[in-house]
């Protein structure tokens, strides 16, 4: 590739990225709803909606126990059925990224169990996944090096990036990634795409997260975030 | 990972309260805690919060090929999901003995009772009909799951719309919501199932049990009615004896309940038709616009608990000052000794001088003092490790003393003995 080939497709990139409108639909988020769990949370990112339970540190099955660190199970519950593949892979992401989050070391030898159910289903499930499962775990007052938030954002068959996609539109697009940023670095924890996309249109897609990242940081203890202007910060 | 226990103490402050006919949460026998349903953004989807008891039912339909005795007919089928964020206890993709027993109940409440028409499910005799399945997840149990997810299945059967459908000839056509207004299923009555628990052998009976008090219950009485007090299903279980007499006045109490909550059912559902008509947001996506912060939220107590303080103050100084004197040990059977209940405690005694203390230990303790005894029968030798196990739990006496060691003769020597075996070894 020559080198103004490269930079051509590099500016027609940033042009994509500056027409793009980074914008989230609105979201909330509730703490403490449910008696039985130690941590719990229901976070609404528009019509899609995800409640999560923590329990734990407790007692770990002799199989499961890790000698140096508490286990993680994560554990995605879907609206109609019993969970499948989706779930399971739904599950894995969380999972890791919370392991990356959590400072699990301070609890060898026993058990954290994190369950999430889902409650509407309007697109970017993962990332709302990702916030209701962060804020459940901030609840349980569990210690984590940082806190992390999800993002999804859709490629449109022409070319137009997305934030926030709902079910009508994730169907339209061409792509799919859904990061996992924290709050300390703004380095992204868990990625998952899928669909076809070219590298560029990645490294565009990742300033435009790191843009999103901050709204996490405003998340506190008392229930509503507000929402940050974050068209704003992008020009 | 496993429920937390409930301690004897808090199973025995429980019972009395209940006998005194006084709930934890204030309640009177007969009372239901609050009530509240809401609406999802989709149909057929329904939360139930009863007090902190929290259900979700979803309601999905797909078409099937009927099952070949009856093919002109619907499928209902029913699914309670036991998750493990309603309780610890509750494990994932394990059918438990409550999920089995939840699942059949809420299949002989709302399936048997036939309720719903299934017959106008048939899209084609014998090849297509609609299969309604109803999903029921729990959130969070705080007792009384089987009441919670009955008022949510059948509001959520009574919210949820089927896509229309046409036949021509042997195609099918089915419309989607924008082509074509989805239908209502054809519902006949609302069964509504009413729990009771019963206490010491029926002599108590509480309406909607919370989770502490199914704990320390001895059986349950399920009775499933609609509004035309018809009975659709009685189920009673835990292997209590009833009265002819309390079976029907618990079904006398369930008419009442019932009535109440299908007249909050069907305002809920008439509220949310009309939200959606306006076509402004319903279900809970509807708490969004409105900014509420609920993180500071106290629930209002439900007992009066302002002058807790005053009333506590005068009770400890009205009240007699407790018993010097030391209960007599209980020895239930010879053979078997007991440390715990029915014995003073002695931990707090350290301040006295040592011989007072071994002495008094003596006298407090009958089952220490009683295995002294009969190990003195067995020899002499073995007393310095008695002296090491004291504080062992359970204690098995030897069979061959049946009277019991207050009356032994030579109780003071041998306990004199002990205490200077003891001391010598000190």
């Amino acid at each position: 590739m020559t080198p103004s080939a490269c930079d051509k497709s590099a500016f027609s990139t940033m042009e994509v990225c500056g027409s793009l409108t980074v914008s989230l639909r609105e979201f909330g988020c509730e703490q403490s709803l449910l008696s039985r769990p130690d941590g719990s949370a229901s976070f609404v990112q528009g019509d899609t909606s995800v409640m999560a339970g923590v329990y734990g540190p407790a007692e770990v099955k002799v199989s499961k126990e890790i000698y140096d660190r508490a286990t993680l199970e994560v554990l995605v519950q879907p609206k109609v059925g019993l969970p499948s593949v989706r779930e399971r892979s739904q599950e894995q992401c969380v999972r890791e990224t919370c392991e990356a989050s959590l400072l699990l070391t301070l609890h060898p030898r026993s058990s954290l169990t994190l369950i999430l159910q889902v409650l509407h289903d309007d697109g970017s499930l993962l990332s709302c996944c990702l916030n209701a499962a962060c804020m459940a775990l901030m609840d349980a007052g569990l210690p984590m090096s940082c806190l992390f938030c999800g993002v999804t954002c859709a490629i449109s068959t022409d070319g137009q990036i997305i934030t926030d996609p709902t079910a009508a539109q994730e169907k339209e697009s061409r792509a799919l990634m859904t990061f996992a940023i924290d709050s300390a670095k703004h380095s992204v924890l868990m990625s998952s795409t899928k669909g076809s996309f070219s590298v560029h249109e990645v490294s565009g897609l990742m300033t435009g997260k790191k843009e999103c990242a901050p709204f996490q940081t405003n998340k506190t203890v008392n229930a509503k975030p507000k929402r940050p202007d974050v068209t704003n910060r992008l020009h | 990972m496993k429920d937390t226990p409930l301690s004897n103490c808090e199973r025995d402050f429980l019972l009395k309260a209940i006998e005194e006919k006084k709930r934890l949460d204030g309640r009177q026998t007969y009372d239901y805690r609050k009530i509240k349903i809401s609406f999802g953004t989709d149909y057929g989807c329904c939360f139930v919060d009863l007090g902190q008891t929290r259900v979700m039912a979803q309601v999905s339909c797909e078409l099937v090929a009927p099952k070949e005795n009856r093919p002109n007919e619907g499928i209902m089928f029913f699914n309670i999901e036991l998750s493990p964020m309603a309780s610890p206890g509750f494990e994932q993709g394990r059918q438990s003995e409550l999920s089995v027993k939840l699942n059949r109940q809420l299949e002989r409440c709302l399936r048997n009772s036939k309720c719903i028409d299934t017959e106008s499910l048939c899209v084609v005799s014998g090849e297509k009909v609609w299969q309604i399945r109803v999903d029921v997840h729990t959130l969070n149990n705080d007792g009384n799951l089987m009441d919670a997810a009955s008022i949510a299945a059948i509001t959520a059967l009574c919210h949820f719309r089927r896509p229309d459908v046409s036949t021509q000839g042997q195609e099918v056509t089915v419309y989607s919501p924008e082509e074509r207004d989805p239908i209502p299923l054809s519902i006949y009555h609302m069964p509504i199932s009413v729990s009771f628990a019963f206490f010491q052998q029926g002599t108590y009976l509480l309406v909607d049990p919370c989770e502490r008090e199914e704990r320390v219950m001895d059986g349950l009485l399920v009775i499933a009615m609609n509004k035309h007090r018809e009975i659709c299903s009685i189920q009673s279980s835990g292997g209590i004896m009833l009265l002819k007499e309390q079976v029907m006045r618990c079904s006398k109490i369930a008419g009442v309940k019932v009535s109440e909550i299908t007249e909050l059912i069907n305002e809920a559902l008439l509220n949310d038709r009309k939200a959606r008509k306006a076509g402004g947001k319903c279900g809970f996506a509807e708490s969004m616009p409105q900014e509420r912060i609920t993180a500071l939220k106290k629930d209002e107590t439900p007992v009066e608990m302002t002058d807790v303080t005053e009333t506590a103050n005068g009770i400890i100084q009205k009240g007699e000052a407790a018993p010097q004197t030391v209960p007599s040990p209980v020895v239930p059977v010879p053979g078997v000794g007991q440390v715990g209940q029915g014995l003073q405690n002695s931990w707090g005694l350290e301040d006295d001088d040592e011989d007072d203390y071994e002495e008094e230990k003596n006298d407090n303790s009958g089952d220490e003092q009683v295995e002294e005894v009969t190990k003195m029968d067995v020899g002499e030798g073995d007393v310095v490790e008695i002296s090491d196990i004291e504080e062992e739990e359970v204690v098995i006496l030897n069979p061959e003393v049946p009277e019991k060691p207050k009356n032994t003769g030579s109780k003071s020597h041998q306990k004199g003995a002990a205490a200077s075996k003891k001391r010598q070894k000190k």
